[in-house]
């Protein structure tokens, strides 16, 4: 039986580790490689970097990063942020991606999926998807709206439309990131990640918002998600990931217990 | 030294930092006469059935690889590499190489829980003793990444299964030839075992 994976999310920002909070206000916590070393050893089932670097001088610095994490790691690796092209996503994968999550370029030029889906393969292709709670209207019928620019700029596109129309386009997984809970602890969104999970035949992670244990496992099970995001539960030191993979074997959720 | 044959299906370079990691130094190559001599093989890749054979046949690395598998010396097939070892996929109607009798047919379900691919990881069940299964345990488990699943003809060539909704075989090989459905170079230390136990194999069992 298929095992629901833990994902640690470890946000990059010129070569250096960075955790935000509602999407502002980032600061560095560390060296990437070797937080990533450190959750492979401790059972971590996959790996996702976002650049989150605004400069394009910056973007070699990442390509070494993620060169330095594929050699140390032998875990899917997935990489995202900034990717705006086939270019952008073979560059990553010649690096050592074995994914890439395409997010705000792929709203603007949707196209942007196919083309990387032809490219690498549509398993290799991940959809990021960043929405935010707003009121239900003829343009917006799920209540969920896309927003891009790390929160700042909502789009008018219904978050359950993109979702199914990214897995026409190839999308071979999707991210649903509810910003509104990103970096709260309060828990993830479970009424979106289910609606959106219920609605794809593809796997579907869930992000933002987890605190405590328990909120994976309602991910999980409540939220239908084939995945949970984890970031700053583990990044600061509150928790282990063999201890939140632990818990949630316990609490009945098919993990992979044995690495 | 090994080979890993290049032909255009997928990324290469994480099976070879895996090998790496394992102390096999590995070579990736698309050069027939290259694989024709290697020591040992991998015969890697992901994307899709048709494109591969048609990659595979264009520059006769199809024949080097069956030179290779014909001579005794060891060869690991890995996802793609596993289903096209086989006669016949479902995926784009493709004949392929034939080192296995069976077919590789398609994950379909009616139950729309049931996501394909199936990815992620899953247990890995050896059925019988396997020199490359050596150290693989009950409970151990890989990253497999798949749309397509193979289905031998012959019961004596079935290694391990896995289960998806039903059992299948994620494990095959015959003689000197061996093949995982699953991502050996992305699971983790059990995954690096069976690289490194390759890369001691002499082909034989």
């Amino acid at each position: 039986m298929l095992s629901k994976r833990l994902i640690a999310c470890l946000d990059v920002r010129d070569g250096k580790l960075a955790k935000s909070v509602k999407f502002v206000d980032t600061k560095d916590i560390g060296d990437p490689v070797e937080k990533a070393r450190e959750y492979y050893e401790d059972g971590l089932d996959e790996l996702v970097f976002y650049d989150i670097t605004a400069s394009s001088d910056a973007r070699n610095i990442m390509l070494h990063v993620v060169e330095d994490v594929a050699g140390e790691v032998f875990i899917p690796l997935s990489v995202g942020g900034g990717v705006r092209s086939v270019s952008d996503a073979t560059d990553l994968r010649l690096a050592g991606a074995e994914k890439i999550n395409v997010n705000s370029a792929a709203v603007k030029r949707p196209e942007l999926i196919s083309e990387c889906a032809q490219a690498i393969g549509d398993q290799n292709v991940v959809l990021s998807m960043d929405i935010r709670q707003v009121p239900v209207s003829p343009g917006l019928p799920s209540g969920y709206e896309i927003v891009i620019n790390g929160g700042r700029t909502p789009m008018g596109m219904d978050a359950l439309a993109w979702a199914l129309q990214g897995e026409r386009l190839g999308a071979g997984e999707l991210v649903v990131n509810a910003i509104d809970a990103d970096g709260t602890r309060d828990g993830y969104e479970l009424k979106l990640t289910r609606m959106i999970a219920e609605a794809v035949r593809i796997p579907v992670i869930a992000s933002g918002g987890a605190g405590v244990p328990e909120h994976l496992v309602d991910a999980l099970t409540e939220g239908k998600a084939d995945a949970a995001l984890v970031a700053s539960m583990v990044h600061y030191g509150d928790y282990r990931v063999s201890e939140l993979k632990q818990y949630l074997h316990d609490a009945g959720v098919k993990m992979r217990m044995s690495w | 030294m090994a080979v890993i044959i290049d032909y255009d299906a997928g990324n290469l370079r994480s099976v070879q930092r895996a090998c790496a990691e394992v102390g096999l130094v590995a070579e990736i190559s698309n050069d027939p006469a290259r694989v024709r001599d290697a020591e040992r093989i991998i015969f890697p890749g992901v994307g899709a059935a048709g494109a591969a054979m048609r990659s595979l046949t264009a520059n006769g690395l199809d024949e080097s690889l069956k030179d290779v598998i014909a001579s005794g010396r060891p060869v690991l097939g890995i996802c793609l590499g596993c289903q096209i070892s086989f006669d016949y996929s479902e995926e784009n109607d493709t004949n392929t190489l034939g080192i296995l009798s069976g077919k590789v047919v398609r994950f379909d379900f009616d139950k729309p829980e049931l996501k394909v691919p199936h990815m992620g990881w899953n247990e890995v069940r050896p059925v019988k003793a396997h020199p490359l299964l050596a150290g693989i345990e009950t409970g151990d488990e890989f990253y497999f990444v798949h749309g397509y699943y193979p289905e031998p003809a012959d019961e004596r060539d079935v290694y391990a299964i896995s289960d998806y909704e039903h059992d299948f075989a994620c494990a095959v090989g015959r003689g000197n030839y061996f093949a995982t459905q699953f991502h050996p170079e992305k699971s983790g230390r059990v995954g690096l075992r069976l690289l490194r136990a390759f890369s001691a194999w002499d082909g034989r069992l």
